[in-house]
């Protein structure tokens, strides 16, 4: 990916007129205490976003965000100073403040080289510019346009569209030069509807590490429209939902929510490494049903979830986390890997410059299994259907996790029948994965719209899986 | 910061408002923003990060007539500003003519800005802060055996400096201060293990709880929670701690915001006027509280704000509205653009044991998990955790259950508000006693 670097070189070292012996420079005055890692982190992000709202654009905004964060460790000691100013004399303040963490007296001197054994996972473009200002808001017009005709109960539509081109150029303490260029296009269509007074709402939407034309394809955006619009009529004639244990089936794709909080931050190895998660010191062990295989793959093309290189500069990877029941793995940034002896799995995000890096989840899924969806749903005599889910949230000590549906059904001897109103599920994140006794074969990955959160700092996330069965699970309706 | 940073501020934010005139903006409004600070997090005795924060910012908003267009940076050169201008100009040639879009009225602006007493600088070190932290997580760790791991006290200090000024020629600005001290540590017993946390925060560091009670009231809440376990399936009486309670207010505030009423997407839709909670329910605003965390002379238009009630003898008196939701929905902006300053509802005065008694058998939620409320509908279906209550004493602990209702039900159906205010955050309340709520467990 030296097209990527090249890009992010001229963006944040030559545009600034930043020269290698300057970062050199700031690189030696961080590694002049007695540190054991520093890098740099230099960013650079433009983001675009639209709303349409009562059938009119009604806003647009432009953002541009730059500067670089500094960072030294020693031990398990961290020191961190940023600046916006992409100026030496900032930059050697910042280092200035990082490198308190050490104590004074040692020299580190380190030539810099560039990393060109980089994969490129997406193209190196500006999404901004990927389709005119007057196409995007034609394709914005469409969606609404659309949205109202699928049924005359749709009273709102609004469509957003958010468009951003981030750079960035990492460098770390043996002087390894990654940079990369990481489009994100995002599109949401929500809807209000209305029947006899009764207002319910519905909202679809995707995502990618593309270009704007990402939307135009198979009438994808096109699709958003329809299935907010559906979701809320389905929501109308929505009954409580029930309240207590009972079997619950999760469609495919986006409910792999799930496995984002059941499972996937206790196997962050910031926790893990502090033991503060309920799967601490349990590698080895069975922490799922046998029938469950979790991954967490930063290298998928394309997709929201992905990066070509983390933000310290590390390869992502496709990370085994639980092979058949076991658990195989955590997810580790640098300081982590090397603290834990265990290797680096390019899992090190930041939301920017301003933020720490942290392992973090990129796209986390299960490997489908032998059933068909159908004859999972057959299976169950009384239970839930959940297809459609808005956010979830884990306490990683006690391992409890909680996720709320939106979109929901009743299943009665074997069949799909009434909607139920949104509820939320909650379980033991352990004890949910060992209750899982059926896996589909129909493995779908989400539609690039996962946000996650983390000690205040936001990245972007996917997430998929089969149909599955979790066999009891506490569901929180108020039926009793 | 001193005054003359202030003043560089004014300087930026008048460029940016003469650079929108020369592009052409028929009118303009702009906001630009310091802030610098300090996070220092002790663990298990040491040090683990040391963070300086120093962030800038600039936004600007311009009209060409009906049709707008914004744009924001973080840079504050001469160049960024006429970048940024031209960008924000660049997107109001391709937005809609909107009837509601503008500046709010002139006349509204406020004239007179009182000094709200809310810039009081910590003058602490990474050294001093650290001292803190250490006193706080030693409090925690040393408060209980079954205390066995941590993550960490932080302290935390920031100083800030806007200045947002518009084309009707108001500008104003004033720096503030926030501080914290928050505690996490894990305790545990058998093959249990449990994580709890507290908190402190002002905008004054000799108003925060000392560095011990906040280190002992984590420990606390944390030992609290052994031995919690699930319940069955159950309608019942559910008391919301004080702690927690201000999620609630919150959610009634979120449904009387204007982008809520006029796309029609709240609860409380035309509820203005209606009984929306018992009668001796009062909740009002206090944007010029002094010293108050969301305390704020004028709102994020220039528009003077101004105390008053938001719900009277149980009656919705008002909505939160800015200028632009105002318009659409033909009423007078409310001076909310950025929402609601300094929240109170009344108590009915009992202690948090008196509730317990009031309660008489039921669940106290001690904490919320997860986003399960819609403002749509009102349908409400969260994660809890907390404690059994039987005969108005605490029983055992309780986890992995969930309460779930109508908001407008629960509103409806609050008995009492305690005296037991912990947080003098944003929204100050006691905690809530509902008459009826459903929890989901076993």
């Amino acid at each position: 990916m030296t097209q990527a670097l090249n890009l992010a070189r001229e963006t944040l070292l030559d545009a600034p007129g930043l020269t290698e012996g300057a970062l050199s420079q700031v690189m030696d005055k961080l590694l002049s205490h007695q540190v054991d890692a520093a890098d740099i982190f230099f960013q650079y992000s433009r983001l675009e976003s639209w709303v349409l709202d009562d059938g009119i654009i009604k806003e647009g905004t432009h953002s541009i965000e730059q500067g670089a964060g500094l960072r030294a460790i020693s031990g398990d000691k961290t020191g961190f100073a940023y600046t916006d100013d992409l100026i030496l004399p900032q930059l050697l303040h910042a280092a200035d403040a990082a490198r308190a963490i050490a104590n004074a007296g040692q020299t580190g001197r380190q030539a810099i080289a560039s990393r060109s054994d980089l994969p490129q996972l997406y193209a190196p473009i500006n999404p901004l510019d990927s389709l005119s200002e007057n196409d995007k808001l034609e394709l914005m017009r469409k969606l609404d346009a659309e949205a109202r005709a699928q049924d005359p109960r749709v009273q709102q539509v609004t469509v957003s569209l958010v468009a951003a081109h981030d750079t960035v150029l990492v460098i770390n303490d043996e002087g390894q030069l990654a940079g990369d260029v990481r489009p994100l296009v995002r599109m949401n269509v929500s809807v209000i509807v209305e029947q006899n007074g009764r207002r319910e709402q519905g909202s679809s939407g995707g995502g990618a590490r593309r270009a704007l034309d990402f939307f135009l394809e198979e009438e994808r955006a096109l699709g958003y429209a329809r299935e907010a619009v559906r979701q809320a009529l389905v929501n109308l004639e929505a009954v409580d939902a029930p309240a207590g244990m009972l079997p619950v089936v999760l469609g495919p794709g986006w409910p792999g929510v799930l496995l984002h909080e059941a499972v996937g931050h206790g196997l962050e190895g910031d926790f893990n490494r502090k033991g503060t998660s309920a799967f601490s010191g349990r590698i080895g062990e069975q922490v799922a049903s046998p029938l469950c295989t979790v991954v967490d793959d930063g290298t998928m093309p394309n997709r929201r979830g992905s990066l070509s290189v983390d933000d310290e500069g590390t390869r992502t990877q496709n990370t085994v986390l639980i092979e058949n029941g076991i658990l195989k793995g955590y997810m580790q940034d640098k300081m982590n890997a090397r603290l834990m002896g265990l290797p680096e799995t390019g899992n090190g995000r930041r939301e920017s410059y301003a933020h720490l890096p942290m392992p973090r989840m990129t796209n986390t899924y299960m490997l489908p299994g032998e059933h068909d969806p159908q004859e999972i749903i057959a299976s169950v005599d009384k239970g839930l259907y959940a297809v459609n889910f808005g956010g979830g949230q884990v306490d990683i000590t006690s391992g409890k996790f909680v996720f709320s549906a939106n979109e929901a059904y009743l299943i009665e001897n074997g069949k799909i029948t009434a909607p139920v109103k949104g509820a939320t599920l909650i379980g033991n994140g352990p004890e949910a994965m060992t209750r899982i006794s059926m896996v589909g074969n129909d493995l779908e990955l989400d539609s690039g719209i996962g946000t996650c959160g983390k000690e205040g700092q936001s990245v972007p996330v996917g997430v998929g899986q089969p149909t599955l069965k979790i066999d009891e699970m506490t569901v929180g309706g108020t039926a009793t | 910061m001193s005054a003359n940073d202030i003043g560089q501020l004014q300087q930026v934010v008048s460029d940016l408002l003469a650079e929108a005139k020369k592009q052409g903006a028929s009118s303009a409004e702009a906001g630009v923003h310091a802030q610098q600070g300090l996070d220092v997090t002790v663990r298990l005795g040491e040090t683990e990060t040391i963070e300086h924060t120093n962030d800038h910012g600039l936004g600007v908003t311009v009209f060409f007539g009906n049709r707008k267009g914004s744009a924001n940076t973080t840079d504050l050169s001469p160049n960024a500003v006429r970048e940024t201008v031209a960008a924000a100009c660049r997107i109001a040639r391709y937005t809609s003519e909107d009837p509601a879009a503008g500046l709010a009225d002139p006349e509204l602006m406020a004239t007179n800005i009182p000094d709200l007493d809310l810039n009081h600088p910590w003058d602490l070190d990474a050294l001093q802060a650290a001292e803190i932290a250490r006193e706080c997580e030693d409090a925690a760790r040393g408060h209980d055996q079954r205390i066995n791991n941590s993550e960490g006290a932080t302290l935390h200090t920031q100083n800030s400096l806007f200045v947002y000024g518009n084309s009707h020629g108001f500008i104003g600005g004033y720096p503030t201060t926030r501080h914290s001290l928050s505690c996490a540590v894990l305790a545990g017993e058998g093959d249990q293990m449990q994580r709890d946390y507290w908190f402190t925060s002002d905008r004054l560091p000799e108003h925060l709880q000392s560095a011990e009670e906040v280190g002992i009231e984590a420990a606390q809440r944390t030992v609290a929670r052994l031995g919690a376990r699930k319940i069955k399936t159950t309608e019942c009486p559910v008391l919301f701690k004080a702690d927690l309670a201000p999620g609630l207010l919150r959610s009634m505030i979120g449904a009387i915001r204007g982008p809520a009423l006029y796309r029609k997407a709240s609860f409380l839709l035309d509820q203005l006027g209606e009984q929306i909670f018992p009668d001796w329910v009062v909740i009002d605003e206090d944007p010029h509280k002094p010293q108050g965390i969301a305390s704020a002379p004028f709102d994020n238009e220039g528009v003077a704000t101004t105390p008053r009630k938001l719900v009277e003898g149980g009656v919705l008196q008002g909505y939160v509205l800015d200028s632009y939701s105002a318009r659409k929905l033909g009423m007078q902006t409310t001076g909310n653009a950025g929402g609601v300053r300094n929240a109170r509802i009344s108590s009915t005065g009992e202690s948090l044991e008196q509730l317990l008694k009031r309660l008489d058998t039921g669940l106290l939620v001690t904490e919320m998990m997860g986003h399960g409320s819609n403002l749509v509908t009102g349908d409400y279906s969260r994660g809890a955790a907390g404690f059994w209550v039987e005969n108005g004493e605490i029983a055992f602990p309780v986890e992995e259950i969930t309460v779930a209702g109508n908001l407008k039900e629960m509103f409806q159906g609050l008995l009492a508000v305690g005296a037991d205010n912990r947080i003098p955050g944003s929204i100050d309340t006691g905690s809530w006693l509902i008459e009826q709520m459903t929890v989901a467990g076993d």
